[in-house]
């Protein structure tokens, strides 16, 4: 990855086409996490190497929200640590954590709904808008400038995500699926380094789905984003991750290629559910 | 269509109301506008302080008590610091005072309280209520203090060619509406076309969403309270320099109340709406509304103007629970 590594923090390298798996850049240390008595994590660790696809996957409740939710910074681990290119957070709020490059989407739906398409994707931008409010207001020289710049980074993940046609929509009237690909809009406008997303393909049908399949494989293969995304179905999952880690009741119980995956039984029984 | 009669009729009820005292003739048509207008003037007011209100609300879910507070607080702040600058820096060391107020509040009670239930917050914008009140008149001093704007306070005839007797008129209360009018349309400005604006739209919209696109959201609360602050001056110094500033105008926010339900907690345009309807329904109630009662149920009369909201907008809460330009809320089950 010649240049990549000393490219500006939250801009993702480019890559060529040519998607190469380099050095771990998250790592989960012993995570537990709780909530009063109910075990959410216990002592989980994983680790996710730049430009790869990381599945968490899981049955109902196995923790996997959680365990995203902790990465963002919206829970804190009451044990166990997390570390980020090198640094390690622990009490980071999740503004600090986009910040410093990771983004998310949501499992249900956290658009802006009152606003448009555009609006809600402008605000994505939000981390890298520079110029003060009084110049913004009268859109004058250097403001204009910068809000002209955003609004061809937009246009250009508008055009990528194929919703041009809904530009000026309010989010809030649009089908389900479509929001969905608004909510992944809005992250790749923060050009992150690492995206999280929370059940990409939840509540969509088979089309959708293999859409939004082709959508993050894009995004990965072309910006070099990495992604690390939580599935509960596991079909889909196999097919486009790298490396797979599976909960079970907040423990992990696997970790691999999809294909040591398959043919791990700890993984087989969790899924297919034995008598214990 | 079927669903929306009761608020159609209520509509077409206050339009009847408010058309009535002119095609009856009972009264001439230059009071009728001078009663019009005394309306608008006070609704101007009413609206700034629903504005306040309504900005809080919408960024952070808060209902802020403390706004008439704020507004008491502000004006204290401006016509003290006047007696020894002029007015213009007094405004402006004002406006530095709620700035700096916004941050002690984001700090000091916000924060802390951060995803607690509505209720916590409420209680805590009453205890800043309090806290202001008592906290203006322990800096600045219990006095009725004055804020002199230097505009002629003598009402001016105007009209006298078209209608019988004219139509008299206050100087300071065009002033007064024009400086409303400019700062909404500096506020709507500032929300629909700043990044910041764009921002605190997202924040309104979604917190949880809003942090993890890099909003930090005690920044947006301290720039929100800040706004609403400088709203609060704006209704003081107009406020103080028609009434002059004392205890009262903390009592101003009681009737700031009916207008945002009315209006939508939410919304601007409501703030705004919401106060012009309360504004000129309650003094055409008290004006021509009055009498009539007072003739036919041989009442003592009098004192419509201090309820005619508060019933306005109860009937408002039984047809459109979420004011006029209120969202609506539909979550999915």
């Amino acid at each position: 990855m010649q240049g990549a590594a000393g490219s500006e923090a939250g801009a993702p390298p480019m890559s060529e086409g040519a998607r190469r798996v380099g050095e771990v850049i998250l790592a989960v240390e012993g995570v537990s996490l709780s909530f009063g008595g109910v075990k959410a994590l216990t002592n989980v660790s994983f680790d996710v190497r730049e430009h790869e696809v990381r599945a968490i996957i899981g049955p109902n409740g196995a923790g996997k929200s959680s365990m995203l939710n902790v990465i963002n910074g919206v829970y804190h681990p009451q044990q166990g640590k997390i570390r980020y290119l090198g640094r390690e957070f622990r009490d980071m709020d999740s503004h600090e954590v986009a910040q410093s490059g990771i983004a998310r989407t949501f499992q249900s739906l956290a658009l802006f709904k009152g606003m448009t398409v555009l609006d809600n994707i402008m605000a994505g931008r939000n981390l890298k808008m520079r110029t003060n409010m009084l110049l913004q207001a009268l859109r004058i020289g250097p403001a204009l400038r910068e809000e002209l710049e955003h609004r061809e980074a937009v246009e250009r993940i508008i055009d990528f995500l194929e919703i041009q046609a809904y530009r000026k929509v309010p989010v809030g009237r649009l089908p389900y699926g479509l929001q969905k690909r608004v909510d992944l809009a809005r992250a790749l406008a923060m050009e992150p380094r690492m995206l999280l997303l929370d059940e990409p393909m939840a509540g969509m049908n088979m089309e959708e789905k293999q859409d939004m399949c082709r959508f993050i494989l894009d995004v990965n293969d072309q910006f070099g984003t990495t992604i690390v995304l939580i599935e509960h179905d596991m079909g889909v999952v196999m097919d486009i991750s790298d490396r797979v880690v599976v909960l079970d009741y907040g423990k992990k119980i696997g970790d691999g290629t999809p294909g040591e995956i398959r043919a791990n039984q700890a993984v087989i029984d969790a899924y297919l559910g034995v008598s214990h | 269509m079927s669903k929306h009669w009761p608020v159609v009729a209520l509509g077409v009820a206050l339009l009847v109301g408010l058309a009535l005292p002119l095609a009856t003739g009972a009264a001439p048509p230059g009071f009728y506008i001078e009663v019009l207008l005394g309306g608008l003037m006070s609704g101007v007011l009413y609206s700034l302080v629903a504005l306040g209100f309504a900005l809080i609300f919408k960024a952070s879910g808060v209902f802020n008590f403390a706004q008439g507070a704020m507004v008491l607080f502000a004006a204290l702040s401006v016509a003290r610091i006047a007696e020894h600058v002029p007015l213009w820096l007094a405004i402006v060391l004002a406006t530095v005072i709620m700035t700096a107020l916004a941050w002690v509040i984001e700090r000091f009670v916000l924060r802390p309280l951060v995803n607690q239930e509505g209720v916590a917050l409420l209680m805590a914008t009453l205890g800043v209520t309090y806290f202001l009140d008592g906290f203006g008149q322990t800096v600045w001093g219990s006095d009725i203090y004055k804020i002199d704007l230097g505009i002629a306070k003598e009402p001016v005839l105007i009209l006298d060619k078209v209608f019988q007797g004219g139509i008299l008129v206050n100087k300071e209360d065009f002033v007064a509406a024009a400086v409303a009018a400019g700062l909404v349309a500096g506020l709507t400005l500032f929300f629909q076309k700043t990044a910041t604006g764009r921002a605190l739209r997202a924040v309104a919209d979604d917190h949880q969403a809003a942090q993890s696109i890099g909003i930090p959201l005690n920044r947006i609360w301290v720039i929100i309270w800040s706004v609403a602050g400088f709203v609060a001056l704006v209704a003081g110094v107009i406020w103080g320099s028609q009434l002059g500033v004392q205890f009262s105008l903390s009592q101003v926010a009681l009737k700031a109340l009916p207008v945002v339900i009315l209006g939508g907690f939410t919304s601007i345009a409501g703030a705004i709406v919401g106060g012009l309807i309360i504004g000129v329904g309650e003094k055409m109630a008290e004006v021509f509304l009055g009498p009539v009662l007072v003739k036919a149920f041989d009442l003592a009369g009098g004192g419509i103007e201090n309820w005619f909201a508060y019933v306005l907008a109860l009937l408002f809460l039984l047809v459109r629970p979420e004011g006029l330009f209120g969202e609506k809320h539909i979550d999915r089950v």
